[in-house]
């Protein structure tokens, strides 16, 4: 299972400046994403999540095109071949 | 990370950093808005001299007479911008009668602003941030009116321009923006799929010299927001209304706006006196009005859905903190329909020869409501705040061919119409 994962400039540090990172999660959930990106880049799972394990407030994830938080969060379906996009939050207008 | 470096000479006047509004944290002045620790927005942070109405008075008729609370350089009336700002307070009777406002009701018409709507104050201090920091293309994500904004001000300091727009809005901003001649690109896709992908921009190769007003600018672009509030309370002879109605979209301008006076009564200039703040949007992208509703302290995104697409952010980033600035000063955030929206531009316009875009509607609308539920109190002064043109979203109010009648040039003609119509 092969998924692509997009780093915004700010987590750049923790990947060699590689703005997409190509990962094979053994879970094919976002938490499992999550999980192998911190095994190829480590320190970065701390950066995105809180303490008690959520997402943080200010960072948008998205599968695609969609934004987890309207599909299940960490539980969310990242089945083969699909982009991940971290991007941190920023108000509109 | 910055993808930019102060230039030797950079001035933000009285600003002294960053910080973040999340976790307190702080950063250098420079072009980043996500926070290092925790990916909170960050803010201006000042260390203001000493501001006097007098010297204030003294300045231009623009929003460059608060400069020195602004992160710009003092002489930056002199550079080429549009020098926004100093719009009309206009005292609403006839609105106030239709309401059931027995207290002095204002409306602060930022419509009057030079590309029509109150983006021009915020893309104001924007470019003068991108132009410290040596960014030689103005950019931004837009509902519309930044767009136009973001456009005038470039050709206005003969700076590039790229505007992302969704590819489904109103004809008329689209065709403003474009007579500008810089880049006006449409993305399939809504407003926060254009914000993500501007997000995603930053940092590359395609965009590394592009100053984005609402991203890499922001922290000093939303400060422009507090200008709205300086001057409301400048014009009504250096003092706070009892309650303020604001539209929200990101959320910034209202939390803009109580920040802007509270930093007046920290420097002396207008009495310390409460007053509450009321949000406005639509119920069709409604998030932060549901989210207080519900007494939530996080915003739940949404997919908008509304003909006030100036307001259609399903994922406002600065919505908790309009919930805290409403909860503090004890307010309320109400929504209302589209065809409530229409309702409302109709009044403003009716009542007070105010042609307002959606946005307006909102308000107006929204100010009914919260009056018919107890919210806003209807003996207290109040001011509302139209934030655009109506003129560029026609097509919400439209209706046939606009004419009360085709007619023959005859004087019978003419009687028969106004007679028929009483």
């Amino acid at each position: 299972m092969s998924v692509s994962v997009r780093i915004p400039t700010i987590l750049r540090s923790y990947t060699s400046d590689q703005a997409v990172v190509e990962l094979e999660p053994s879970v094919a959930t976002l938490q499992g994403v999550i999980d192998a990106l911190e095994a190829a880049a480590p320190g970065i799972a701390q950066r995105l999540l809180q303490d008690t394990g959520e997402l943080r407030r200010f960072i948008n994830v998205y599968i695609n095109d969609d934004d987890v938080r309207f599909i299940d969060g960490l539980n969310s379906a990242t089945p083969d071949g699909v982009q991940v996009s971290i991007v941190p939050a920023v108000a509109g207008g | 990370m910055s993808v930019s470096t102060l230039t030797t000479n950079a001035s933000f006047g009285a600003a002294t950093h960053l910080v973040c509004r999340a976790c307190g944290a702080h950063a250098k002045l420079g072009a980043d808005y996500s926070c290092w620790e925790c990916f909170g927005p960050l803010e201006v942070a000042y260390d203001f001299g000493t501001v006097t109405r007098e010297s204030i008075q003294a300045g231009p008729f623009s929003l460059w007479r608060y400069a020195a609370l602004l992160p710009v350089p003092t002489d930056i009336a002199e550079q080429r911008n549009l020098a926004p700002g100093m719009t009309r307070l206009h005292r609403a009777d006839n609105l106030a009668k239709a309401l059931g406002i027995t207290g002095t009701l204002w409306v602060k018409d930022d419509s009057g602003n030079p590309t029509h709507s109150f983006k021009d104050r915020v893309v104001a201090v924007a470019q003068s941030a991108g132009i410290q920091l040596g960014f030689n293309t103005l950019a931004c994500a837009s509902t519309g009116n930044l767009a136009h904004a973001v456009a005038a001000a470039a050709a206005r300091a003969g700076q590039k321009s790229v505007v992302l727009v969704p590819s489904n809005l109103e004809q008329h901003k689209i065709q403003a923006t474009a007579a500008y001649n810089g880049h006006v690109i449409g993305i399939d896709g809504n407003y926060d799929d254009v914000n993500r992908l501007c997000g995603e921009l930053i940092g590359e190769e395609v965009s590394a010299d592009w100053g984005f007003v609402n991203v890499n600018l922001r922290p000093y672009y939303a400060e422009g927001s507090k200008t709205v509030g300086y001057e409301i309370a400048e014009q009504l002879g250096w003092r706070l209304p009892d309650q303020v109605v604001i539209p929200v979209a990101s959320g910034a301008l209202l939390t803009k706006v109580d920040k802007g006076w509270r930093e007046f009564v920290e420097l002396g200039l207008v009495e310390d006196r409460p007053w509450r703040v009321f949000g406005a949007q639509a119920t069709g992208c409604n998030p932060v009005a549901e989210a207080w509703r519900e007494g939530h302290d996080v915003v739940r995104p949404v997919k908008p859905d509304t003909i006030a697409k100036s307001l259609a952010i399903g994922n406002p980033a600065d919505g908790p903190y309009a919930l805290d600035a409403v909860r503090r000063t004890n307010g309320a955030i109400g929504d209302v329909t589209d065809a409530e929206v229409v309702e409302g531009i109709r009044l403003l316009a009716e009542c007070e020869g105010i042609f307002g875009e959606t946005s307006g509607g909102v308000t107006v609308a929204t100010t009914k409501k919260l009056l018919a539920l107890g919210l806003l109190d209807p003996t207290a002064e109040t001011v509302i705040v139209n934030t655009g043109e109506g003129l560029k979203t026609l097509d919400a109010v439209a209706t046939g061919n606009g004419f009360s009648a085709t007619i023959s040039p005859s004087v019978d003609a003419v009687a028969n119409v106004i007679e028929g119509s009483k």
